[in-house]
């Protein structure tokens, strides 16, 4: 398989404080990533360095090939590469339509145009009804973001980022802030959509097990900076250190 | 569709204006009709991108000094030539000017445009020989689409081609703002308003888009500045002191900036209220500021929301 995403040997301080000592990790196409690991270990760091956001004090980010550390957020759109964050992040007086309409006209590179008109742009219209219909807000199009319930909130958060139609995703805890009962539907909804997009690879950082184990092909175990595991779901189960670490005692 | 009657009906009614004989009521339409387009690209900035310029009669100043200068200078007096030449001006100092102040936001970019603004009122001031200091400069009567309309006086020109005129340079600014603000770069200026962060995420280059509301809104506010000196004949310096920012922020609240037309209505309601106001009591400004608060404290969306109780743009 192909890597999309590489790190090598990534380092992060903050003053005295080492984020990351030497992480690497690969991503591969076809791959839903998890990355686990207790508060403080240094997953959502990881995330902003992989998403060119932070450059690192200590080695190197490439996205297929790429250098892209410290490349900021619309040059990795660009590239192909989308991200969601921990927290609900709409638009909040802008529709659901005009919420889907923004990424997709950036990535056909006509964000930028003044005199050209919107509500005939055809394409877009097509993008943001095929988006709408993936993530089960067809309904909701003239809704204000603000005025949705928590859940749509999410999808709608989540769907603007897949809009870019990326090649990559990664998803900082896409469950987060959402009821127990809605977390598979939410995870069921964007596999569903990834598929349906041909989006190559998905990475998320999520704290809840139930999750991870049922969606993830591949776990990276953060501890303290470190990778302390990078395996299949099976086998991570099966390390005693992460279990003891990160997993916490059997129940 | 109401909206759209509603908008001919009041062109209609601006058009007939002039015709009932009340020449005083026709020459307040004129600041009327400049301030409408300076606040219609003041308000992109604001309304649609969220950067509140303290500092946008500076480009309402480049527009007035442009015209004196072409005149007076160049013996140039064609209003077009005026108006595009004004435009061309004010965009080229919105580069250096917007370039620094996008990279800011809230309150320091409020101040870098206020500071920016007082540095031109400065140069005005001071250049005496190009300016003329404090004196300003005279506006030449400019020819109207290549007529001089020598045989009307002054009134008889302001009320008559020149009114219609402005009326028309007022309807196109609408319409082209109105394309603006509809189009992919309004959506994505909408969009940074609400969230930037969340922009850049989605692919939208939020420095740059700031940049070109800058430069967009700076041209509008040359063409109002053009319209706005040729009734008085004046180009001073006072065009660009803080105050004159100060009465478009105000004029801007007043109508509501988040409504599409809110700041036409406030200019409107502002000039008209002073002209009543003044002649009343020489503390206007206290009447003003009291008018303000109210708007603030109860219509946060402007005299607009009384109009109409959607908000949009």
């Amino acid at each position: 398989m192909t890597a999309l995403l590489e790190a090598r040997d990534i380092v992060q301080r903050y003053g005295e404080v080492q984020a990351l000592s030497g992480v690497s990790l690969v991503v591969r196409e076809g791959e839903f990533l998890s990355i686990i690991g207790p508060n403080g270990a240094g997953k959502t760091t990881l995330v902003n360095v992989l998403t060119g956001l932070l450059r690192p004090t200590g080695g190197s980010v490439a996205f297929r090939g790429r250098d892209v550390a410290g490349v900021g957020p619309v040059r990795l759109a660009a590239l192909g590469m989308a991200r969601s964050f921990q927290l609900v992040n709409v638009f909040p007086g802008l529709t659901v339509g005009e919420t889907l309409s923004v990424p997709a006209l950036a990535r056909l590179g006509h964000a930028g145009r003044p005199f050209a008109s919107l509500a005939r742009h055809t394409e877009i219209a097509d993008s943001v009804a095929e988006m709408a219909e993936l993530f089960g807000l067809g309904d909701k199009l003239k809704r204000p973001a603000r005025t949705l319930p928590q859940g749509d909130k999410k999808l709608l958060d989540v769907a603007s980022a897949f809009a870019l139609r990326p090649d990559l995703i990664l998803m900082d805890e896409p469950t987060s802030g959402v009821s127990t009962r809605d977390k598979t539907s939410i995870m069921d909804t964007l596999v569903q959509a990834a598929k349906r997009l041909g989006v190559k690879a998905i990475v998320q950082v999520e704290h809840d097990m139930d999750i991870v184990f049922a969606y993830s092909d591949r776990i990276i175990a953060l501890h303290q900076g470190r990778v302390l595991a990078d395996a299949v779901p099976a086998a991570l189960r099966a390390d005693a250190e992460v279990v003891a670490t990160v997993l916490g005692a059997p129940r | 569709m109401i909206g759209a009657l509603l908008l001919a009906a009041a062109v209609t009614a601006a058009a007939a204006v002039p015709l009932t004989g009340r020449e005083y009521y026709a020459t307040l339409m004129l600041p009327f009709f400049a301030y409408s387009v300076a606040l219609l690209g003041l308000n992109l900035l604001f309304g649609t991108t969220g950067l509140l310029s303290f500092g946008h009669a500076l480009f309402v100043a480049v527009g007035g000094y442009t015209a004196a200068y072409l005149g007076s200078a160049l013996r140039m007096r064609s209003l077009e030539a005026m108006l595009v030449v004004a435009a061309v001006t004010a965009a080229l100092v919105a580069v250096p000017v917007g370039w620094l102040c996008v990279r800011y936001v809230r309150i320091y970019f409020g101040m870098l445009t206020l500071a920016f603004g007082m540095l031109f009122y400065s140069f005005l001031y001071k250049f005496y020989g190009l300016t003329g200091g404090d004196e300003g400069m005279p506006v030449a009567r400019p020819t109207l689409l290549g007529q001089s309309f020598g045989d009307l006086d002054k009134t008889g020109y302001l009320v008559g081609p020149y009114y219609y005129y402005s009326l028309a340079v007022c309807v196109v600014a609408a319409l082209s703002m109105w394309r603006i603000v509809r189009s992919p770069l309004g959506l994505s200026l909408r969009a940074i308003r609400e969230n930037a962060d969340k922009a850049e995420y989605v692919g939208v280059r939020v420095r740059r888009y700031r940049f070109y509301a800058f430069v967009i809104a700076a041209v509008f506010g040359a063409a109002g500045g053009v319209l706005l000196v040729v009734p008085t004949g004046l180009a001073s310096p006072t065009l660009a002191y803080w105050t004159h920012s100060g009465n478009l922020v105000f004029m801007l609240l007043l109508g509501g900036f988040s409504h599409f037309f809110g700041p036409v209505l406030g200019a409107f309601v502002f000039i008209f209220l002073q002209d009543q106001v003044m002649s009343v009591t020489e503390y206007w400004r206290f009447v003003f500021g009291v008018v303000l608060a109210a708007v603030v404290i109860f219509l946060p969306h402007g005299l607009m929301s009384l109009v109409t109780r959607r908000v949009d743009a």
